[in-house]
């Protein structure tokens, strides 16, 4: 075995680093499939969005992926702060001329601006939503076999609507964040491939294309999601 | 052609650093950067004042001495050349350059542009070699069969002149691409495959002890390495690195 060990050398916090990420981009895709559902939720007062949202935040094997969610997380936040900390000490002195775009995209030179920008949205975004659900006060529905369900749409449909006085700069940093994870994503997405050495002539460039469409795709749905929450309450 | 040259003094390593501004005229277009520097170095000395130290050696591009940061880029403004086969008519008549050394921890300054690239050895020193008996096989060399595909990844990876531009132009000061060069050149040949395992380890362990940043993937190093060495390397080293931790090899 390595004297330094598998858990302290640089490329074992790549794996770390890509790992969580990697599994991240499996969530943002369950997440947005959820999150569809919102476009058609208003046609039956949110009851299916609802009944989604409880099973979702309900079912055994979902609990267990939710853990696993928070946890890489955290561990894509901390590996990512060790890794820049680390690499900041490397260069102790910066060049007085650097031509950085010459050689390097922008959006793989700023992952940790890209990164703490969407971590300030997902702390909006989960003392908006995630907090309410768990531990919040949520309006009830009444379904017709009499059970009462934790109408989560009504909270959601009344945070985007033009009423609230919020709603506009919610929806701005909302967009931020969207934009920020999609460059996020435009380099993480197939970086997180070449640190586990999944490289070769014959796939990188369908990961590559895929990173991209998946780094567009994704924020693209997510922001629409709102606007349209937003016009068709107005 | 006439050059406002900004470059790097410092004395010794414990020394305070500084830009200082140089003049230089009656440079030829044909001339070499580092012939450029020499004429600098001639009017420094025949003024009285310490020439600029610069590292270089054969000047014909496959030793990897040279090593100045020209212009915010590692050799310059021009791909696939080191400061050596750079040519003033790269730079416009009347062009200010900035000049400055490699920067990293683990490129300690020695003087001015002279940077010790010693890490570098001591990296090849941990495993960067072959050490099992090749020799007195029965079996020729010869009769050993490399598909040609593999032959030219390593002949590739072995283009490495170790120069240090991966390190000085990635914004992390990362070895990666010099160690997975230096590491592929084995792992895809038949001598290198019994210590494949323990070579990457200790070359990898090696490089995070000297100090060097860890790899985000930017691909900078890729783009302005004079050698044009692949990030294919990067990939098959962390490729073998998981697998010898997995193995336990």
């Amino acid at each position: 075995m390595a004297q330094t060990g598998i858990l302290k050398s640089s490329l074992a916090k790549k794996y770390a680093m890509a790992a969580t990420g990697l599994f991240l981009c499996l969530f943002l895709a369950g997440h947005l499939a959820g999150n569809l559902q919102l476009f058609t939720a208003a046609a039956d007062g949110g009851r299916q969005f609802n009944e989604y949202a409880k099973f979702m935040t309900t079912f055994p094997a979902v609990k267990v992926l939710s853990y696993l969610t928070y946890f890489s997380v955290l561990f894509h936040l901390v590996d990512g702060i060790v890794l820049s900390l680390q690499n900041r000490k490397a260069r102790p002195v910066r060049y007085a001329m650097e031509r950085a775009s010459t050689n390097a995209g922008w959006s793989s030179r700023n992952m940790m601006l890209l990164g703490t920008i969407v971590l300030v949205f997902l702390v909006t975004h989960m003392q908006n939503f995630w907090w309410q659900m768990h531990f919040g006060s949520v309006p009830m529905q009444q379904l017709e076999d009499g059970t009462q369900i934790k109408d989560l749409y009504s909270v959601v449909a009344a945070f985007f609507h033009p009423d609230n006085g919020f709603a506009l700069p919610a929806i701005g940093l909302y967009l931020l964040g969207q934009f920020a994870l999609g460059f996020h994503l435009w380099h993480g997405f197939s970086s997180g491939f070449q640190s586990v050495g999944l490289r070769h002539p014959k796939f990188s460039q369908i990961i590559g294309g895929l990173g991209k469409a998946f780094s567009v795709v994704v924020p693209v749905l997510f922001s629409a999601i709102v606007v349209f929450m937003y016009i068709t309450q107005a | 052609m006439d050059f406002t040259l900004k470059i790097w003094r410092q004395e010794g390593p414990q020394e305070e650093g500084r830009m200082e501004t140089y003049p230089v005229t009656g440079i030829t277009h044909d001339m070499s950067f580092l012939e450029m520097m020499d004429v600098l170095n001639d009017q420094l000395i025949r003024d009285g004042q310490d020439p600029v130290a610069f590292d270089h050696d054969c000047r014909e591009g496959i030793c990897g001495m040279c090593s100045m940061f020209i212009n915010g880029e590692a050799h310059g403004p021009n791909r696939k050349t080191t400061t050596c086969q750079l040519h003033m008519r790269s730079f416009k008549d009347g062009e200010t350059i900035y000049i400055e050394p490699w920067r990293a921890a683990a490129f300690p300054v020695v003087k001015d542009l002279a940077v010790d690239r010693s890490a570098f050895d001591r990296i090849i020193q941990s495993g960067g070699y072959v050490s099992v008996n090749s020799s007195g096989n029965p079996l020729d060399a010869n009769a050993i069969p490399v598909p040609k595909d593999d032959a030219d990844e390593a002949f590739n990876a072995a283009t490495c002149i170790g120069c240090g531009a991966c390190v000085a132009t990635c914004k992390n000061a990362s070895a990666m691409l010099f160690v997975s060069a230096k590491v592929s050149q084995f792992a895809l040949l038949p001598q290198g495959q019994p210590e494949r395992m323990s070579r990457v380890q200790r070359m990898v362990d090696q490089m995070d002890k000297e100090g060097f940043g860890n790899c985000t993937n930017t691909g900078a190093c890729e783009v302005e390495c004079p050698k044009g060495i692949s990030l294919d390397n990067i990939a098959r080293m962390n490729r073998d690195y998981l697998k010898s931790q997995v193995t336990g090899e």
